[in-house]
């Protein structure tokens, strides 16, 4: 318990401390939320859809986490590299433990990014229907954080050095974004899309903020948290795998 | 007993061969130098011997215990001091200590004393607070040290400590780390490519080339069977002229992108 919570905290440290990277990862977000909150309001407005900052603001955080959780699990990469991770690997703890401490860790960290852009989001006018389920919304966040760790953990300890980095960027992060229905309606879509979107548990996260932030839901609660509870721990599972097999 | 035991280990990576039947043995309290030329096979080998790395076949045991099936005992065993720093440089000097003793287990109240004994012990006590990513390298070696010690280690490894370092720095790591030995009797185990360094601090030689052992004894055994008069002489007999390359791993690569991506957003 006090190992995964010192690697835990190692994460928020490091996080913390290093303001260019906070500042640095709300810029994309804000850019999204400006260019196409403002650029498609009107049109998504005339379609009867209404506010389109409301709609899409949860798709947005969704963003934010899925970045901030995959770089986080990646992270492990350049531990690697550089040392530090060889110094946990002939410590006297299960790889375990090691892995849930960074995995949690991360996906605080994630979480917290998501959290800035929620409050972010509410100077653009943008404001969840009852309040009262905001910290579930939280809650949403971080399972969707845990997931998307779990997922860069085990990509990581795959990964000799960052080289597939561009190929995990365009052919992993992106697609796992723009096809999550973070920036459209999945309803009406053609079926090819829509069958995509179920297979990519980013739109399970991004759906149950949804349905707590603007009572909007294409899902329904029930099936996001179950999708997104099964998926954590089944990437969880194999992320420790993974892990595990690291030889330095 | 001895506290090393390395019984025919062999190592293979795919097709190429890193170890092929080292055996070797480390007696309790004993300085203990592994030399060979680059891509011999040293680290290679201490990482199996660290639990790092599953030997193709052999049999190893550090104090008596398994690397393989008592892993756990073997690193409480053990403090490494690697080639390449292993610090956290977003972290203190003083929090790199504190978190591998939570990680090694050693009760709160021991290791508040004992990360301050130590990190005035390697002269760094006035710098515990500072990142440790402002610390120059003999700084940071100095700190790695002291963080092998932190847990009360029987065997310290020492995988070319010296790498790099002035030689104000290396006589005063030196002269910590022989007086340690004398004192506590921990068995120190270490790679070098400074010959001198080794024919004067260590009191056996183990000489690896091709992943085999191929002399060992003290460093006046070693000189008088090469008819050599100094250590460098008897090294160069004993492992011929030829220069060594050593494949680049992708720690330059990474190295590179670093640079390219530091300051990012991800650091």
């Amino acid at each position: 318990m006090k190992t995964i919570y010192i690697l835990w905290l190692r994460q928020i440290k490091r996080y913390v401390r290093s303001k260019s990277r906070i500042i640095g990862s709300l810029g994309q977000p804000v850019l999204y939320l400006i260019s196409l909150g403002y650029g498609f309001g009107p049109i998504f407005e005339k379609a009867g859809q209404g506010d389109y900052i409301q709609f899409l603001a949860p798709g947005i955080i969704g963003m934010s986490i899925i970045f901030t959780a995959i770089f986080s699990g990646i992270e492990i990469i350049w531990d690697r590299q550089f040392g530090f991770l060889k110094e946990t690997l002939v410590a006297p703890v299960s790889r375990f433990n090691i892995m849930l401490g960074r995995t949690f860790g991360g996906a605080t960290v994630a979480t917290i990014q998501g959290i800035i852009v929620f409050l972010i989001a509410l100077l653009f006018g943008f404001s969840p229907f009852a309040w009262s389920l905001v910290p579930v919304a939280f809650l949403v966040m971080f399972l969707t954080a845990l997931l998307f760790t779990a997922l860069g953990t085990a990509i990581a300890s795959l990964l000799e050095d960052m080289q597939g980095f561009q190929l995990i960027m365009n052919f992993l992060i992106m697609p796992l974004f723009f096809l999550s229905g973070a920036l459209f309606p999945l309803q009406g879509l053609p079926s090819a899309l829509t069958t995509v979107a179920r297979f990519d548990p980013l739109s399970y996260g991004i759906d149950a903020l949804r349905h707590l932030l603007i009572n909007f839901s294409y899902f329904g609660l029930a099936t996001d948290f179950a999708v997104l509870g099964i998926v954590a721990f089944a990437f969880i599972w194999i992320g420790s795998y993974f892990f595990s097999r690291i030889q330095a | 007993m001895n506290i090393i035991e390395v019984n025919n280990l062999v190592k293979e990576f795919g097709d190429t061969v890193a170890v092929r039947g080292v055996s070797f043995s480390v007696k309790p309290g004993e300085i203990f130098a592994f030399l060979g030329p680059n891509g011999a096979g040293k680290s290679t080998t201490i990482k199996m011997l660290t639990t790092l790395l599953r030997p193709t076949s052999g049999e190893m045991l550090l104090g008596g215990h398994n690397p393989l099936t008592e892993s756990d005992a073997v690193r409480h065993s053990f403090g490494i001091v690697f080639q390449d720093p292993s610090l956290d440089d977003e972290l203190t000097a003083y929090e790199n200590l504190e978190l591998h003793g939570v990680l090694y287990d050693v009760p709160k109240y021991i290791r508040r004393d004992r990360i301050h004994e130590l990190l005035q012990f390697v002269d760094l006590h006035d710098r515990r607070d500072d990142f440790v990513k402002t610390f120059s390298g003999g700084m940071k070696r100095r700190l790695e040290i002291a963080r092998g010690l932190l847990h009360h280690p029987k065997i310290l490894f020492l995988d070319e400590p010296t790498l790099g370092l002035d030689p104000q720095t290396r006589n005063h790591m030196w002269s910590y780390l022989k007086d340690l030995n004398a004192k506590e009797g921990i068995t120190i185990f270490f790679t070098t490519h400074y010959m001198e360094e080794a024919d004067r601090i260590a009191q056996r030689i183990a000489v690896i080339d091709h992943g085999k052992i191929v002399a060992s004894g003290t460093p006046a055994e070693l000189k008088s069977q090469t008819n050599a008069s100094n250590l460098e002489e008897a090294f160069l007999e004993l492992t011929g002229k030829n220069i060594r390359n050593e494949e680049a791993g992708s720690i330059d690569n990474m190295r590179m992108a670093r640079r390219m991506w530091g300051g990012g957003k991800r650091r």
